[in-house]
């Protein structure tokens, strides 16, 4: 006999509360930088040995602009939900594990904000 | 009086034999983090631009130079590695290719893939540098 009210299994939530939330956004955020990145990569090596101002020309156009923000915002949760999985398995301790999970998180965010806001100041102008 | 005894310790890493299998799947967190640490570089690029020609300047002769470049091409590889094996567990994900055979398999493709891309991100960057 289960000790789960019928409700609690109905809402398929484990004792962590999230369920299978973590491991679902790794898979979407896999799929969409399956073409992003493949995207930024490629453009990135066709920049090799660009100008300035042909590497702000093309990051400022429209779809580089959007596209780079998209992927930018999606590789720094991706790379916070992996950091997640490295770090429950190799930082010891409640306090030491809670701690990392958080500087990671304010990192990762950092970044994302840093950067996107880097393409939006190349693209808007200034 | 009690004594404190030995206690089995489970199996770690090193008392296995290493296999191909093993060692992709080992790689793609290796990887993982590669680019966690690569990402910092790819942050730098884009601040360097915004900041303005000088500071962009600074940034294309680090990335040109011979340690930069090693550097990148650590992180293609880890990129396309990454990409490549992400996409064998996304198929795996579906309950497909697990037998050791098509596991095998598999790994062999996503390194040739991986090694293919890696090739062809350079063969592009250094097509538009004109050789150089």
């Amino acid at each position: 006999m289960s000790l789960r009210s019928p409700l609690a299994r109905a809402r398929g939530h484990g004792a962590a509360k999230d369920g299978v939330g973590h491991w679902w956004h790794q898979r979407v955020t896999s799929v969409a930088l399956v073409p992003l990145a493949l995207w930024l990569a490629f453009s990135i090596a066709g920049l090799a040995g660009a100008s300035f101002e042909a590497t702000r020309a093309w990051l400022a156009s429209p779809v580089s602009a959007v596209l780079a923000i998209l992927t930018l915002a999606v590789v720094f949760y991706h790379l916070k939900l992996g950091l997640d999985v490295v770090i429950e398995d190799y930082v010891y301790g409640k306090g030491a594990n809670t701690a990392s999970l958080m500087i990671a998180g304010f990192v990762c965010t950092l970044l994302g904000a840093a950067t996107i806001f880097a393409v939006l100041k190349v693209s808007l102008g200034g | 009086m009690a004594t404190i005894r030995e206690r089995p310790l489970s199996p770690h890493l090193q008392v296995y034999r290493l296999i191909f299998t093993m060692v992709l799947s080992g790689l793609h967190r290796i990887t993982g983090l590669v680019l966690g640490l690569g990402s910092l570089l790819l942050a730098y690029w884009l601040i360097a631009l915004a900041s303005g020609p000088d500071a962009f300047a600074t940034a294309q002769w680090l990335f040109g130079s011979w340690l930069g470049r090693l550097v990148i091409l650590g992180f293609t590889f880890s990129l396309f590695y990454h990409l490549c094996n992400g996409v064998r567990h996304l198929w795996w994900d579906t309950g497909r290719g697990l037998e050791i055979d098509e596991a095998r398999r598999s790994g062999v493709a996503v390194v040739v893939v991986s090694v293919g891309l890696t090739l062809a991100a350079w063969i592009v960057g250094y097509m538009m540098r004109g050789g150089a």
